[in-house]
């Protein structure tokens, strides 16, 4: 029996506001537990909600960035349920009429393109955090509690792992592109959902939903789903039924591990929140927010081939990251060759990343000065030698690389004035190297070329020394 | 004190003219609560530190319009350092950490927070009696309830303990005790006074308002607490009048509807009878009065409950023992906590609305409840809208009958909701309603209720004054106060 695979995402965006989205608290992390609160957070009686506007900005952002239709008149509604980390009991969210719906993402998988539905995104306040000590108690930090956040449901469009790692980096990508949130699964910023179901090919009853949650990364979604395939498709070949459950990925096995049997659905008794009116979304206000949109990951990857001559490759890599492109954009702007540029950013500035294990915007490094030493290297001030040196300095410490060469005077030697009478002096004590050169042997080049760069402390311009020595070799 | 005779300014004359310091008038205020209260207990919690608040009073002088003034808040307002429970055992021992926009207000303008008085637990009731901490007592009889939820302000305004109390009102909670002790008390537009700090029963349905004897008294406190508050998104961002200065007792041209239903059946004939002389006097006064219909009233009760207690089952549910409040002994795990402390914390009459409540909103009976009586709210609205397109005023009666005995309705909740069918009408549409005392009924006070557009309470304080100036019932001293004869 052949089966076929049926996945839903869910995934939670925080929105990268200053405040919360219904009360004025900071929005930080790594602060002392329940610092960044207030009353409000607290669910003190009395409290009200205001409506954090920035927060549903970004919210239609992501939602115009997705392709999806901006509802026009909306409102919160209250999502009851009791939990310590849950203060008012209920969580403000969009349940009737959503931030938006019906958007897509196009992805390819092995060489094709495929659309993948939204069905919705609304936008909602987070949770606090609940920690069980080893004391006995359970710990309840609300510094996290009314961070915004966006849900974006899938539509049941992926058939495979495959499908769902793609959909989401490829919307990682976008929502970063946008600007709305910082979207790393590491820190919370997006965390992931999934609904798996398998049926019989040809069967046109989908199988029984299985939740799988705790996934914390793409990686794991992939695995998780995989094996998910396998469990399932064993159960029903055996003669077996799927039970309605959530399961969690366990990293270490990577096995999914029972976590709840759902018996009927939640009762969640959804209603409008009557603490704050109802909102219409102006459609000036939407395209407003539509023509603010930054240039998405796809626009800026063609621009880099097209206009910039950046192969395909590279324009891949600068663009898979908003941090990445937007400091390749920069640079470009300070004037540099972007396809040096691209070169230095995938050569130098990755491995450096890569060793120190930080991510670009953690270095000192500016795309003015990036532009700047490459600038010194394509007009021959500095070698490409001593480029490496000044590339270290600047991306550790953040020095300006024109000033830094000319103080430590590691400006390259170009002059013939300067070097001819050089190269003299060493072919007059170099006789021996003169015939060698004479009887074929060309190593003797290199050796003579060693003398020269080892008298100006590395410093000649090797193309420089090169032209002058061999002219003056074949005049002896 | 006794404030039987004193309005704010009186008051005021007295402070200006040095014939009493504001540390006095506090202080004397404070024991007037102390000796009435041993027959009528009000209050809740008497703010102590009040002389010091009013002796700054005394150093800057009479600068606000409510300038060292004592005035009592009902016990759902948040006071800040000053315990506020709702009258819940759930929050026997709360201490808010910052004060109702309300009380921020007034405090500003130079009143003084003298102490918050008793109500039905979370507002929830009609005669005060599900107060955690015991019944308030009528002072025109004290075997008879106040009625509620703000029975503890209207018994301390009526009995002279202060000039003027905060109350809240959800179904009539302001007018109908206003009613049953003889005095006047407004429930505002919804949105006209900011709900921040004041715990939820109802969010769509609550409002603050004000109580006192005298209709010009409501008139300067509304002024000086009404009006836009960023904090709380469905206040209004009209502006206030002030409606003291305003205030125009000429009801000649006024167009009065009187709604047939609000003369029904059940209601007590002495009751009728004061309401139809009010009205009479209007008519004297050279408005028009006219009859009108509101067919949809009679599912009023019906919509007020399933909607009330849906938002109420909600807004309670943050009381469960983890940040504050009561919270349960020897609990052995998190469910425990929130079941126990919510079963030991919260009084019948609560539970009672969260279990309709919830059901109210359950995924199987969601569409024919909660949505139902949300449709038919709007159908009402309507109704009520059309009415008010002709005519300046509604009025009727407050309440069905005059306050009843302690007990005599405790174990009977469906005849308690009915209590509410004729406040509940201005909830739902969110209209400002009033009740002004009309006469007494078997030697009860009975309220004449006053309507209007919204936001327009002035039409309201003007035809409560034009009335007032015609009774005096303000000369009237309730009957079961000692030695006031």
């Amino acid at each position: 029996m052949n089966f076929e695979t049926t996945i839903g995402l869910e995934v939670h965006v925080e929105l990268k506001t200053k405040s919360k989205m219904f009360s004025p608290s900071p929005v930080a992390y790594g602060a002392d537990s329940n610092v960044n609160t207030n009353v409000i957070d607290f669910g003190f009686p009395g409290t009200l909600p205001t409506v954090n506007k920035e927060g549903y900005r970004l919210g239609v952002m992501v939602a115009l960035a997705l392709n999806a239709n901006v509802e026009n008149h909306t409102h919160f509604d209250r999502k009851n349920y009791f939990y310590p980390d849950n203060p008012k009991a209920y969580q403000l969210t969009q349940h009737d009429k959503p931030l938006a719906h019906d958007g897509w993402i196009e992805i390819e998988v092995d060489g094709k393109k495929k659309k993948i539905g939204i069905e919705e995104l609304h936008v909602e306040e987070d949770a606090g955090k609940n920690t069980h000590g080893n004391d006995g108690y359970s710990y309840v930090d609300l510094n996290r509690q009314g961070t915004p956040l966006i849900e974006i449901v899938s539509k049941a469009d992926m058939h495979s792992p495959e499908e769902a790692y793609q959909y989401l980096e490829k919307l990682r990508q976008i929502v970063q592109f946008t600007g709305a949130s910082d979207v790393k699964m590491e820190e919370g910023s997006m965390r992931v959902d999934t609904n798996i179901s398998i049926r019989p090919v040809g069967s046109d009853v989908y199988g029984t939903k299985v939740e799988l949650k705790n996934l914390n990364s793409f990686n794991f979604v992939k695995l998780g789903l995989a094996y998910e395939e396998k469990r399932q498709s064993a159960i029903l070949k055996n003669g077996g039924t799927i039970g309605q459950e959530t399961r969690r990925f366990d990293e270490k096995t990577g096995e999914t591990i029972l976590m709840r049997v759902k018996s009927g659905a939640d009762d969640y008794r959804y209603f409008p929140e009557p603490d704050l009116p109802g909102f219409e979304i102006a459609p000036a206000w939407i395209k407003e927010i539509q023509d603010s949109l930054p240039e998405p990951a796809e626009k800026r990857r063609s621009r880099y081939v097209n206009e910039l001559g950046i192969p395909e490759y590279d324009a891949g890599v600068l663009t898979d990251t908003k941090e990445m492109s937007d400091f390749f954009d920069e640079a470009v702007k300070f004037g540099a060759n972007p396809k040096l540029v691209s070169n230095w950013l995938m050569g130098e500035v990755n491995a450096y990343l890569n060793e120190k294990k930080i991510g670009l915007l953690e270095t000192k490094l500016t795309p003015e000065h990036l532009a700047t030493m490459i600038k010194l290297i394509s007009d021959g001030t500095i070698s490409s030698k001593i480029a490496k040196k000044v590339f270290k300095e600047t991306i550790s410490n953040g020095t300006e690389p024109e000033g830094w060469v000319k103080e430590k005077g590691l400006v390259q030697e170009s002059d013939p004035a300067v070097l001819t009478p050089m190269i003299t002096e060493i072919l007059d004590n170099n006789q021996q190297s003169i015939d060698d050169f004479k009887n074929g042997k060309d190593r003797a080049v290199g050796y003579l070329v060693g003398q020269i760069m080892k008298q100006t402390h590395g410093q000649a311009n090797p193309k420089v020394v090169n032209k002058i020595l061999m002219s003056e070799l074949n005049n002896r | 004190m006794n404030y039987l005779n004193e309005t704010i300014d009186s008051l005021h004359k007295k402070l200006a003219d040095k014939e009493l310091t504001s540390k006095e008038l506090t202080e004397q205020t404070l024991a007037g609560i102390k000796e009435k209260d041993e027959d009528i207990s009000a209050f809740i919690t008497v703010n102590d530190a009040a002389t010091d608040v009013a002796k700054k009073v005394d150093t800057e002088g009479i600068k606000g319009n409510l300038s060292g003034i004592p005035i009592a808040f009902k016990d759902n307002i948040v006071s800040n350092g000053i315990k506020t429970t709702a009258a819940s055992k759930i929050l026997y021992n709360f201490m808010p950490v910052y004060s109702a926009t309300v009380l921020e207000k007034l405090e500003s303008a130079g009143a003084i927070n003298i102490g918050k008085t008793n109500m039905d637990e979370f507002a929830m009731g009609s005669s005060t009696e599900t107060s955690f901490f015991g019944n308030t007592h009528n002072p025109w009889n004290l075997d008879y309830v106040p009625g509620g939820s703000s029975g503890g302000s209207a018994a301390a305004v009526a009995s002279g303990e202060v000039v003027a109390a905060l109350g809240t009102d959800t179904g009539g909670s302001i007018r109908q005790p206003a009613a049953f002790n003889g005095i006047f008390g407004i429930k505002p537009t919804y949105g006209r006074v900011s709900r921040w700090g004041v715990i939820a029963f109802s969010s769509s349905l609550d409002q603050v308002g004000v109580m006192s004897k005298r209709v010009e008294d409501s008139a300067t406190v509304l002024s000086t607490m009404a009006g836009h508050d960023y904090h709380d998104s469905t206040s209004s961002e009209k502006e206030v009048p002030d409606y003291r200065a305003n205030l125009d007792k000429d009801m000649s041209g006024v167009k009065i509807a009187i709604p047939k239903e609000f003369w029904h059946e059940g209601a007590d004939p002495e009751v009728i009878k004061q309401v139809n002389a009010a009205i009479d006097v209007y008519k004297k006064l050279g408005a028009t009065v006219e009859e009108v219909s509101l067919p949809t009233l009679k599912h009023a009760v019906e919509v007020y409950y399933v909607l009330a207690s849906s938002e109420a089952s909600s807004n309670l549910q943050r009381y469960d023992g983890v940040r504050y409040g009561f919270r349960a002994k020897d609990v052995k795990n998190i469910k425990d906590l929130f079941v126990n402390s919510r079963s030991e914390g919260f009084g019948d009459e609560v539970k009672r609305r969260i279990m309709l409540g919830t059901f109210a909103l359950s995924a199987g009976s969601y569409d024919a409840y909660f949505k139902k009586a949300a449709q038919v709210r709007t159908i009402f609205i309507q109704e009520m809208t059309k009415v008010l397109d002709k005519y300046d005023l509604i009025m009727g009666p407050s309440t069905t009958s005059a306050a009843f005995k302690i007990g005599a309705k405790i174990d009977d909740p469906l005849a308690m909701y009915m209590n509410d069918i004729l406040t509940i009408p201005a909830n739902l549409a969110g209209l400002p309603a009033a009740s002004v005392p009309a006469g007494l009924a078997n030697g009860m006070p009975v309220g004449l209720q006053i309507m209007a557009k919204p936001f327009n309470e002035q039409a309201i304080f003007n035809a409560a004054y034009a009335l007032q100036e015609e009774n005096k019932f303000y000369e009237k001293i309730p009957t079961a106060l000692k030695g006031e004869d």
